[in-house]
């Protein structure tokens, strides 16, 4: 007598205790986990030097001296300018479109120079450095599109090196002063 | 001559379980949704394990750039206490200590103590600072920084313009 064996497979296994321990899992990774999402603002600092050295004299055309006192007041060579002002200036300081001897000499020797207060807020210091950041892509966007025809986010690395080596970025902190 | 045959339709026992057994959905996919969720979460997310003490809202900036390596990271956090007791004046909070000033060096120093060799120019330390911090505790902050050779730093900040 043929009898149909049956072939039809059945679960062996309760899949509904498996997708408990799975959500028991689940919410343990929910409550003791965050998804960080932290934008900053990255900042490379210069070596401590213990010794001392004095600094190497920079003639001061190439220095753009940037000052924030304790009313978080802007000076810039002397001159007091709003912060809508900054990114202007600090660009005009390292092109030197018009040549000026008060302005840098080359964009390789530029160096801004940045002095807080003690007291200055850290609002103020992180919207004038935020400025003379923004003041450097501006320059390496408009000098990776004459160079590569490309915007400087776009760019690979080695390509990146070659345009930071034309303007690179040298803003040197003071110590703070306190009155 | 036609076999005219008649076809008997009869009711098996097979019909009638069918009828009230239900047929079972095959659930041993649930599971398997689940556990892909989990793995997005184990692979996305950090586990935290700092309790911040100081309230803080940072400046905002547009010049912003995410963290790339999460492992390599020390918070520092620099408000005003949320407990009230603690007083008013900024305090500095190092991954999960509060800092005094007389101990910052020493207390950077010894989060240096626990890198490797290669990992002390990938590290990073992140400064969560409320904008209302008068500088020259985040200058202290930052020289013990150089001190102990910690470079890379990264100011967090809000995404925005950063002056009206």
């Amino acid at each position: 007598m043929k009898r149909k064996i049956n072939t039809r497979q059945s679960n062996e296994v309760n899949a509904g205790s498996m997708a408990d321990i799975a959500f028991l899992l689940l919410i343990f990774f929910l409550v003791t986990t965050t998804i960080v999402n932290d934008q900053g603002i990255m900042v490379k600092l210069p070596p401590f030097d213990n010794e001392g050295q004095p600094p190497p004299t920079i003639p001061s055309r190439n220095i753009l001296s940037v000052k924030l006192n304790k009313e978080n007041l802007l000076l810039v060579e002397s001159e007091n300018l709003d912060i809508s002002q900054l990114k202007e200036a600090t660009k005009n300081f390292i092109l030197n479109p018009t040549g000026s001897d008060q302005l840098a000499r080359s964009p390789k020797q530029a160096v801004v120079s940045l002095q807080n207060d003690r007291e200055t807020s850290y609002k103020a210091y992180i919207a004038v450095y935020n400025e003379l950041k923004a003041a450097y892509e501006e320059l390496w966007n408009t000098r990776s599109l004459q160079v590569y025809g490309m915007d400087y986010n776009r760019l690979a690395y080695t390509q990146q090196r070659v345009i930071r080596n034309q303007i690179p970025q040298i803003i040197s902190e003071a110590e703070p002063t306190s009155f | 001559m036609t076999l005219s045959r008649k076809t008997s339709f009869k009711i098996t026992q097979t019909m009638i379980r069918r009828k009230n057994n239900q047929p079972k959905i095959n659930t041993s996919a649930l599971p398997d949704i689940i556990f892909m969720l989990l793995f997005f979460f184990m692979v996305v997310t950090v586990l935290r394990d700092q309790q911040v003490g100081v309230k803080f809202s940072v400046p905002d900036a547009d010049q912003v750039q995410k963290l790339e390596n999460q492992s390599l990271i020390t918070n520092i956090y620099i408000g005003s206490p949320l407990d009230p007791a603690r007083g008013n004046t900024p305090l500095i909070q190092i991954n999960d200590a509060f800092i005094f000033k007389e101990n910052l060096d020493q207390a950077v120093r010894q989060q240096t103590a626990n890198d490797f060799r290669h990992q002390s120019d990938r590290a990073i330390t992140v400064l969560k600072v409320d904008r209302e911090v008068p500088m020259g505790l985040v200058n202290d902050v930052k020289t013990a920084l150089r001190k102990a050779k910690r470079l890379k730093v990264s100011y967090i900040a809000n995404s925005g313009k950063a002056f009206q």
